[in-house]
């Protein structure tokens, strides 16, 4: 069941998109950000939405996929554009007893949901077009100026590579204890949510034991293969900015500037 | 062991590449008296007053029951332990001796008993070069020896999946090939092929045989006897002391002292001794099939 389970949502394809350094596309995503917060009018959207479908034009990802990333927070979406409808104060234009929808509550509302809908766009194809390893390494990258500060960056990356490698391993693991609990006539599924819970502690208590009973292990083997922590380390994948970065670069430079002109405009 | 103490790393490779034939006498590994208690205050040993000297490009098996204490002595090689009493030396080193710590564990790689809770990276290729990414080994060099190692191991297409998508006998050759690229002269295996199918446990074997031959010296500690039979040398040890040492057909001849250890003899040598004991005239050492079918139809 859990065989062939992908973490995260990396689309694998070839494109110029794929192939920036993860630092560049990490930072421009931070910048995007920062752009749709500094929007006051329905005409940036455009220019923001115009730089993301060509973005993900060249990303080569279907749309489809970008689209998908929605679904979970839908529900915000809606909340906060319902949100917004009702609680704007401002001319009326609308009343059914004390709901009360107003000109600035329309405008309001419309704004955020488009600014959430691009806001999650533009960061979901961050992670459609990185591998979760690579985004690792660009993390790490990024952070370890950091390091001066105290800021354990090679150790939040080890993490991080360590999770995204066990989680399968773990997850075919829960199912095989989860089959043996109930060859024992162990109920996963009935009942209401308390006693659910409760059944899952014959899951739980065992899938921990052995979580840390790997641990125990893997540091063990790790020691063996002469880890010890970040310093002196090297990586046999370099991360390099090509001629691709700078040209990337140079868009959303355009991009960003024009976003701040039409604001001081 | 003199040698050993004067020249710094790099150029005692150097030296012993170019004098291997001279090097080839030396024990790569010196075990000397040590006992072991996982305990300060119980007296029981894990290991009790145990020498063994282990020669390079060797293959040795080493076979005990379990609690026999045959894991211990693989953690005391590898310096994950140190010895209650007594000494190992690995390549001349001190297994205590603090600051040669890393390089004996590059010295003598280290393959665990689980295939998952070894391998750290989400791609095999990452994985096998964690390794050298520790010993700040340059990335072009980790590159070609990563590629090497998954050469030898005969996994080099796999390089770009990741770990939870093989096979048990795939992921172990994996971390086989994660020592490689340690470049360590010396392998010590935990009961690898414990975990794994009789298919995985024949790549495991075939892999390792293809090592020894290309001069690496195997310890493997197992306690499947058609494993300990294709050795060079197999050293059984039970209650924390080695028993008996010798090549395979040495060892495996005393069928009902190996019994009395509480672990199996090969089938093949089994049959043989019943067959001597019906009065047909064949050797008592017998410990491989095809040696038996070839005396039985002369």
């Amino acid at each position: 069941m859990f065989k062939n389970l992908t973490i995260g949502q990396h689309y694998p394809v070839e494109s110029p998109v794929h192939e920036l350094d993860p630092r560049v596309k990490i930072i421009m995503t931070f910048v995007f950000i920062i752009s749709l917060f500094l929007i006051e009018s329905f005409i940036t959207y455009l220019v923001v939405g115009l730089f993301l479908a060509l973005a993900i034009k060249v990303s080569k990802v279907p749309i489809k996929f970008v689209i998908k990333g929605l679904k979970p927070i839908l529900m915000i979406i809606v909340i906060t554009f319902i949100i917004n409808l009702l609680m704007t104060p401002g001319k009326i234009i609308f009343q059914i007893g004390f709901i009360k929808i107003t000109e600035e509550g329309i405008r309001q509302a419309g704004f955020m949901a488009i600014r959430l809908t691009l806001l999650i766009m533009g960061t979901s194809l961050l992670t459609l077009t990185t591998s979760p390893i690579i985004l690792t390494d660009g993390i790490e990258s990024l952070l370890n100026p950091f390091k001066r500060f105290g800021l354990p960056a090679h150790e939040l990356a080890m993490m991080m590579t360590i999770a995204l490698r066990f989680i399968p391993t773990l997850m075919e693991e829960t199912e095989k204890i989860m089959k043996a609990q109930k060859s024992r006539g162990a109920d996963f599924e009935s009942g209401n949510i308390m006693s659910r819970a409760k059944n899952l502690v014959p899951l739980l208590v065992p899938l921990f034991i052995s979580a840390f009973r790997r641990a125990d292990e893997l540091a063990m083997a790790m020691e063996a293969r002469c880890y010890r922590g970040g310093e002196n380390r090297t990586r046999m994948r370099q991360l390099k900015i090509s001629k691709g970065d700078f040209v990337a670069s140079g868009i959303f430079i355009v991009y960003f500037a024009a976003i701040i002109m039409i604001k001081i405009w | 062991m003199l040698r050993t103490k004067i020249c710094p790393y790099s150029i005692r490779t150097v030296y012993e590449n170019k004098y291997m034939g001279a090097y080839m006498i030396e024990n790569i590994i010196k075990i000397e008296n040590v006992k072991y208690k996982y305990e300060k205050e119980s007296n029981d040993y894990a290991l009790n007053g145990i020498s063994l000297e282990i020669k390079q490009g060797e293959f040795t098996a080493i076979i005990g029951h379990n609690g026999s204490g045959k894991s211990t002595l693989a953690k005391l090689i590898n310096s994950i332990l140190l010895p209650t009493e007594g000494k190992i030396y690995v390549k001349g080193m001190d297994t205590s001796d603090d600051s040669k710590l890393w390089d004996i564990r590059q010295a003598a790689g280290m393959v665990f008993q689980n295939p998952d809770n070894q391998l750290v990276a989400t791609i095999v290729e990452e994985d096998i070069a964690f390794g050298p990414e520790n010993q700040g080994v340059e990335p072009s060099e980790i590159r070609k020896r990563v590629d090497d190692a998954l050469n030898t191991v005969g996994m080099y297409e796999y390089r770009k999946r990741p770990p939870h998508m093989l096979s048990g006998g795939q992921k172990q050759r994996i971390a086989i090939a994660g020592i490689l690229a340690l470049n360590s002269d010396c392998i010590v295996l935990d009961e690898p092929t414990a975990m794994l199918d009789p298919s995985g446990r024949r790549e495991v074997m075939d892999t390792l045989k293809k090592l020894n031959k290309a001069g690496k010296t195997i310890l493997l500690i197992t306690h499947y006897m058609d494993e300990a039979v294709q050795a060079d040398r197999v050293v059984i040890i039970d209650k924390g002391g080695i028993k008996l040492d010798g090549t395979p057909k040495e060892v495996f001849r005393n069928i009902d002292e190996i019994k009395k250890f509480g672990l199996d003899v090969p089938q093949v040598t089994e049959l043989a001794q019943e067959l001597v004991k019906e009065g047909i005239n064949i050797p008592t050492d017998i410990i491989d099939v095809k040696e038996l079918v070839d005396l039985l139809c002369q």
